[in-house]
């Protein structure tokens, strides 16, 4: 007995493993805990991380391209540029259905939005093709149908023979297209066996009947017209199109589609680092449209600025705050923390009133003569402007935590340095300042990673060298909808600053970081 | 002007932190050379303050300070040359304990190696040789203790000030250190400034011992003579155990005086600081040179009553009802053939006039 009681785990008192019953008497607790924080982990999960996790999902997703056009992707995909110039007639058939299709829906213009981020031109193409896509002239197969048989015509006929299987097997692609088209029709309210039939399932009925080989089990109204369709008069769509716009004959238009296909794509996070994913593979952007590194450079220089400029500020100010009489530094910490009961904007509007060039700054430095009137400081609309105003806002975050950290070191080890022979300053900076770097430490990784997001500050004092990614993710969220391109500039932000965070924790220590 | 043989002198020293009140009330004090001398007082009784504008973190309101006969008021701190060790020992907790100690040294400009041998040497002072590389927080309370006295010590200042260097640790540790302390002293020569509330360490260890109250010392001397001729009733009330009576000078004869107490028992005390004929005063008594019921006449004979009796090993403490003061402490020896001290008997007490001291009165 003694034997497994050593041998094996330690047991409790009733037999069962130590471990299991230490867990089970901690489970309640567990539970308890977890009820406490259940509604706040519910609202949190809801509306925050969800909704973020969808925003950053959209960085890769791609699958308007597929949805919008999915024959056309299903037949490109055979396409290989280095054998035929252009996509061949097949695939020009399915973009018409596509294309009918998707101006009936008004997608049309949202794709093209989507691909004119990868090649210019590409948006109106879209527009202008949507506009005329419906006046084509593949009514003659309308024609040459009903001529055939006039039941053609009804959208009665239609609606039955596609309700047999073996006619849907004999014509796929027909019958792909009368599916969209019932849908869509039946998304409108309107019923598909009473609208009149369009031209374009003329145009693939005709094309899927001169590949149909046997009309074995078929509606006899099939079986004719498989007869007659090898006598009809043919129109080619591609030259339809080229009609409307010779850039449909452009083989990028094409390439760009094939390569946009695929459900998932990292266009969005090539774009965000100046990369293109072109026609021929991967390429930095041309001189001209590169913005995203410099901004994004330019966003990491001015955060450290600020929390340089926030440091030199708010280390003194901490330092006088901590070692004053309790009374004395708590008046002073009022006016530390009243910024943070004015409105920000309020504040950011202020900055615009000083540092403008007609404003109190500028007037002053004019009226001391330090300052020449018609040379007097641009402060405002560019960097500047940015890291003042934002020094002035994020100051506090930075005082708060050197503050706390600094009222813990005890006055006697300055006093124990100079009485070992310290100058004032070797005391300060071989013992004091040793001590504070965790409030450093706090104060700067909270001011850097709170304005590496800032946002409306930098848009209203900014200018336009001034200004941060967060305005163009902003810009790109608001302004331009193009969602993806800012969601990947986000998912890179969030991963910039979670590797700094990473490194800064590999140097300092993250232990060493005290918030009070 | 000053005597040679004095290390630090204080003089006419003031010192008032609000402008309203002094802290330190006209301070005159010399302390000599190789001296040992506590400063020993209740909290707020200004005996801190005394040391920290020794040490140069306070300035004097009044009066001035000589350190060497020069006169060191307007001296920085770091340029006095005084060691220190604080109360929470103040080592710095980013270096490690030699770089703590070597930190005197390096401020100091010593090269390398002269630093690492006086560290290696103040560590085997104070038995801790393989501590070097052992941050402070890695030690226990004892340790750091020594780590702060070696490196108050490590580069040889003529004068060493100790600001309740005991006070966090526990009883036994704390007699266990006021030895090595004592023996330091002894040993290297300096000079030490010693700040204490706790009246055991201070006689223990020094030379001299400067009781403080109200911003004045109220004596100063050496231990035993501190204990035995305590100079007023504080110091007689601050120092050891005491019973007080109160009561009136009725004759003067020969350096003893006759004192009538408020009962009308009649006395016979070492005049040591009261008035004439006619003045109130206290009269102090230490508890053991009390006798239970003598076997012969004493000059001081009174009647009391047991109230409680307490069993304390090697003496038995008897609080008893004498002269109407209910609190009187007689310590009576622990000897084979003690009797029952039964609460409710009644005792003879006696003492002699001259273990009694007429001092001033307590109001």
């Amino acid at each position: 007995m003694s034997d497994t009681i050593q041998s094996g785990p330690v047991l409790a008192a009733d037999g069962t493993p130590l471990k299991r019953s230490l867990q089970r008497a901690l489970r309640r607790q567990k539970m308890r805990a977890l009820l406490l924080i259940a509604p706040l982990l519910a609202f949190i999960l809801i509306t925050f991380i969800l909704p973020i996790g969808d925003m950053l999902f959209r960085s890769v997703e791609n699958e308007i391209v597929s949805e919008t056009i999915p024959e056309t992707v299903d037949r490109l995909a055979d396409w290989n540029p280095d054998v035929s110039a252009l996509p061949d007639e097949n695939v020009f058939n399915a973009f018409y259905v596509d294309m009918f299709l998707a101006q009936e829906k008004k997608e049309h213009t949202r794709l093209g939005t989507r691909l004119n981020y990868e090649l210019t031109g590409v948006s109106s193409l879209f527009r202008k093709t949507g506009r005329r896509v419906t006046r084509f002239d593949t009514d003659i197969y309308a024609k040459q149908f009903i001529a055939l048989d006039p039941a053609w015509k009804d959208p009665q006929t239609w609606s039955a023979l596609f309700d047999v299987s073996s006619n849907r097997r004999a014509l796929p692609f027909t019958t792909r297209s009368w599916d969209r088209w019932g849908n869509y029709l039946r998304g409108e309210g309107k019923n598909p066996g009473e609208e009149d039939i369009e031209d374009f399932l003329f145009s693939a009925l005709h094309e899927d009947l001169t590949r149909l080989e046997s009309t074995d089990g078929v509606d006899p109204l099939i079986a004719a017209a498989t007869q007659a369709v090898g006598g009809f008069e043919t129109v080619s769509v591609r030259d339809q199109f080229l009609d409307i716009d010779k850039d449909w004959g452009r083989q990028d238009v094409w390439r760009i589609i094939q390569v946009y296909s695929p459900p998932f794509t990292t266009g969005y996070f090539l774009n965000s680092v100046d990369l293109q994913l072109g026609v021929d593979g991967i390429k930095t952007r041309s001189e001209d449209q590169r913005i995203y590194i410099v901004l994004f450079g330019r966003t990491m220089f001015m955060s450290l600025m600020i929390t340089f400029s926030c440091l030199l500020l708010g280390y003194p100010v901490a330092f006088l705050l901590s070692n004053l009489p309790l009374r004395t530094s708590n008046m002073l910490m009022i006016l530390v923390l009243l910024p943070f009961w004015t409105s920000l904007l309020v504040r950011t509007s202020a900055w615009k009133v000083l540092l403008q060039q007609q404003g109190v700054i500028n007037d002053v430095l004019v009226w001391l003569r330090i300052v020449d009137d018609a040379n007097r400081l641009i402060l405002i609309n560019n960097q500047t402007g940015t890291i003042i105003a934002m020094t002035h806002i994020l100051l506090p975050f930075m005082i708060l935590p050197l503050y706390s950290v600094m009222k813990t070191i005890p006055p006697s080890y300055v006093r124990a340095a100079k009485s070992l022979g310290a100058t004032d300053w070797t005391a300060f900076w071989r013992v004091y300042f040793p001590q504070s770097v965790p409030g450093i430490g706090a104060g700067a990784i909270l001011v850097f990673i709170l304005s590496i997001g800032y946002y409306i500050t930098p848009e209203l004092v900014g200018g336009t060298t001034g200004v941060f990614i967060s305005n163009r993710i902003a810009y790109h969220i608001s302004s331009s909808l193009n969602w993806g391109l800012a969601a990947a500039l986000g998912s890179i932000l969030l991963i910039l600053v979670l590797a700094l965070y990473w490194v800064y924790d590999k140097i300092v220590g993250i232990d060493n970081v005290k918030l009070g | 002007m000053t005597d040679p043989k004095h290390m630090v002198r204080f003089e006419n020293v003031q010192k008032s932190y609000d402008g309203e009140t002094l802290v330190v009330k006209n301070l005159n004090l010399d302390i000599a050379q190789g001296e040992f001398l506590t400063m020993l007082g209740p909290s707020g009784s200004g005996k801190t303050t005394c040391l920290m504008m020794l040490a140069g973190f306070e300035p004097a309101t009044h009066g001035e300070i000589f350190l060497n006969d020069r006169p060191i008021n307007n001296v920085p701190p770091h340029k006095r040359g005084i060691g220190m060790v604080f109360q929470n020992y103040a080592l710095f907790p980013h270096m490690t304990v030699a770089e703590n100690l070597a930190f005197p040294l390096q401020v100091r400009g010593m090269d390398k190696d002269e630093q690492k041998k006086r560290v290696e040497r103040a560590l085997s002072m104070v038995e801790l040789p393989q501590f070097g590389n052992r941050r402070p927080a890695q030690l226990s309370g004892g340790q750091q203790q020594r780590v702060a006295v070696a490196r108050a010590l490590v580069f040889d200042p003529e004068l060493v000030l100790m600001d309740e260097p005991l006070g966090a640790l526990d009883k036994q540790l704390r007699e266990q250190m006021q030895y090595e302390i004592k023996h330091i002293h002894e040993n290297l020569g300096v000079t030490v400034v010693y700040v204490t509330h706790d009246q055991t360490e201070a006689l223990t260890m020094s030379d001299r011992v400067a009781v403080f109250n109200d911003g004045i010392i109220q004596q100063l001397s050496p231990p035993d003579v501190l204990y035995e001729t305590p100079q007023n009733s504080f110091v007689a009330q601050f120092i050891g155990e005491n019973n007080k009576l109160d009561g009136q000078v009725v004759e003067v004869t020969d350096g003893l005086c006759t004192v009538k107490l408020d009962d009308g028992t009649v006395l016979k005390a070492d005049m040591v600081n009261v008035g004439g004929v006619g003045e109130r005063t206290t009269i102090s008594l230490r508890p053991e040179r009390v006798e239970l019921d003598p076997a012969v006449d004493m000059e001081n004979m009174v009647d009391g009553t047991i109230e409680e009796s307490i069993y304390l090993g090697d003496h038995i403490r008897v609080r008893m009802n004498v002269a109407g003061n209910t609190g009187f402490i007689a310590k009576v020896r622990n000897r084979g053939d003690r009797r029952h001290l039964v609460p409710g008997d009644s005792a003879k007490v006696g003492w002699a006039a001259s273990d009694c001291k007429a001092l001033d009165p307590v109001t």
